[in-house]
């Protein structure tokens, strides 16, 4: 019983996280219809900057942090937008590759700036203390980043749905050359949102990394897994990517405590039937 | 005709490379042909199908892992060996295409990558299994007919003659009327299904083909290096091959070869000098896409009868 319920809420815990790293990535493929492959690395630049910051001022909070951190790497990805991508507009394969090229040379950085090691990110003081929940000891600071998917989602439902910049967004997602042709500015949402996901990413990694600490080839541990997330949940969905990621944090947990070895494969049976049903994802709308 | 004239020197220059070169020039050739193959493989479905897959280090790497498994583990002869490693490697690649092709374009990308990185994560943590992080070594290669593969210039001939054949048979499927087939579901696939063409079969078929013939190169690989590590299961992998493709043209049948030499190339050369090889990857990247979006073969061909028509 024990065990279920650790794990049960082990998995929630890793599924706040893959949320914060997997809507990022789903709101920009909805507008974009880019698939970002610098994602994971956004995300791994988002731990690093969060180690360094922490373990060089101990009276730093983790939410500025965070902040901050997720701020520099919107403006990593904002840079690299409007210099990089807004070049390709037509080549969308291109696209693709060129984001494939970033995540080499910034996890290559990562790797030459902070070497091969991995660092620890000190959990922040005041949650150091457990919980008991229902009778079990249960570490206070998984819970409180479930709260933090939690309260991003509900920022970005708002943002989406009840906001000016929202309503432009969406129009943009529905029909970008409508949405140009009524004079929304679809270029520049491009790089707003480019920016936002990327800062999603960076600030996730920052909080993520008490849980995972920053090692080389986080990136790529990381963006398989915002790829089955959104595939599973439905590109540029966000109730999908929110579904999807506890599904996911539920699969790999569990799958990693009951069988070890065979965790990656499980991770990808709910994938393959999704794709084998429903194309298009729980809750996406078009296929991919 | 004009073309057996340029080929006649082209063929006596690789079939007598190893009397003149030296061995690393010999061993750095038969790298080149094995990265050929596979680039070539990818191209049939990067630029004859045009499904980009990034996820093609599955093929090279599950064949080679599995003749690694094979001769090693269970002790079985090279023959059977790989006629079992080619058999498993397409069938693997059967059942991945029916997954990935069920979308087109980025989700068929994402879904190769994942499928790929769930197969690589497999490699290293399976150490049970795959030796995990150390790899295996101590491999053998084949000895066909009794002759030893072991020294370079043998090895050298044997990769030429496979390469060969695999240049000649992707030649043969890309010309052939399927192959016209192929470029016409890749241009205009709802004009195909309109036509009666099964555009999914179609796609299904060249997945599997492409898959074998990953196959093979991964089986020349795992002869060539003699060991096998999960990084020729990685993104790396699958990206060094996609480089090639797209660098060289994708969607012509030397434009792959020409790719997956530079990228050969500049990776032994460049890692002579500098040890960020993976920085080096993507800023080429960024290089090409930017500056060269249709690869260098086209581009040549398109400079040179710019220079013909300019000199008449």
């Amino acid at each position: 019983m024990q065990f279920w319920i650790i794990q049960g809420l082990n998995s929630l815990s890793l599924g706040g996280l893959l949320f914060l790293l997997s809507s990022g990535f789903s709101l920009i493929f909805g507008l974009m219809r880019l698939a970002n492959l610098t994602h994971g690395a956004f995300f791994m630049l988002g731990t690093y900057f969060g180690a360094t910051a922490l373990r060089s001022y101990s009276g730093l909070n983790i939410w500025v942090t965070a902040l901050g951190a997720g701020i520099a790497v919107a403006a990593i990805g904002g840079l690299f937008e409007r210099l990089v991508l807004t070049r390709l507009k037509t080549n969308p394969l291109g696209q693709v590759l060129v984001t494939l090229g970033m995540s080499f040379i910034i996890s290559d950085a990562c790797l030459l700036l902070w070497g091969g090691d991995s660092i620890p990110v000190p959990t922040p003081q005041n949650l150091q203390a457990p919980t008991r929940v229902f009778g079990f000891v249960f570490p206070t600071y998984r819970l409180v980043l479930v709260g933090c998917a939690l309260a991003a989602a509900i920022a970005l439902y708002f943002l989406l749905e009840r906001t000016r910049l929202g309503a432009m967004i969406r129009a943009g997602v529905d029909d970008s050359q409508m949405a140009r042709a009524v004079g929304i500015p679809v270029s520049n949402l491009f790089t707003i949102v480019f920016c936002l996901g990327s800062g999603i990413a960076g600030a996730g990694g920052v909080l993520g990394g008490p849980i995972l600490s920053a090692y080389p080839g986080l990136d790529g541990d990381m963006l398989p897994l915002a790829l089955i997330v959104v595939i599973l949940g439905g590109i540029g969905s966000l109730l999908g990517s929110f579904i999807g990621s506890f599904i996911i944090g539920f699969i790999y947990t569990f799958g990693t405590a009951l069988f070890p070895e065979l965790a990656y494969i499980i991770l990808f049976l709910p994938m393959i039937f999704v794709i084998a049903f429903r194309p298009q994802g729980l809750f996406g709308r078009v296929a991919a | 005709m004009k073309w057996i004239a340029a080929a006649t020197p082209l063929a006596a220059l690789l079939l007598l490379l190893p009397s003149f070169a030296g061995d690393f020039y010999v061993n750095l050739a038969s790298q080149i042909f094995i990265a050929a193959i596979f680039a070539l493989s990818l191209n049939l479905l990067v630029g004859y199908g045009g499904m980009t897959s990034l996820g093609h280090a599955s093929y090279l790497g599950v064949a080679a892992y599995l003749s690694a498994l094979l001769t090693s583990r269970y002790g079985l002869g090279h023959g059977p060996a790989a006629i079992i490693t080619i058999t498993g490697t397409t069938a693997m690649a059967a059942c991945f295409g029916i997954i990935a092709l069920r979308a087109t374009g980025l989700g068929f990308l994402m879904i190769t990558l994942a499928l790929s990185q769930v197969l690589w994560g497999l490699a290293y943590r399976m150490s049970a299994v795959t030796n995990g992080d150390n790899g295996m070594a101590g491999l053998t290669r084949p000895m066909p007919f009794g002759i030893s593969l072991d020294s370079p210039a043998s090895f050298y001939w044997f990769a030429l003659v496979v390469t060969s054949i695999a240049f000649v048979m992707m030649a043969i499927f890309v010309s052939s009327s399927f192959g016209s087939s192929l470029k016409g579901v890749r241009d205009q696939p709802r004009r195909m299904a309109a036509l009666g063409f099964n555009p999914w079969m179609i796609r299904w078929i060249t997945f599997i083909y492409a898959g074998f013939w990953g196959g093979v190169s991964g089986l020349l690989y795992v002869y060539y290096n003699k060991y096998i590590h999960p990084t020729s299961l990685s993104t790396t992998s699958s990206a060094e091959a996609l480089l090639g493709v797209i660098a060289g043209g994708s969607g012509t049948l030397g434009g792959p070869v020409v790719g997956a030499a530079l990228v050969l190339l500049l990776k032994n050369y460049a890692s002579a000098y500098i040890e960020r090889w993976n920085m080096l990857l993507g800023l080429v990247f960024l290089f090409i896409v930017l500056v060269l979006p249709t690869g260098i073969v086209p581009g040549f061909t398109k400079l040179m009868t710019g220079l013909r028509r300019g000199s008449r």
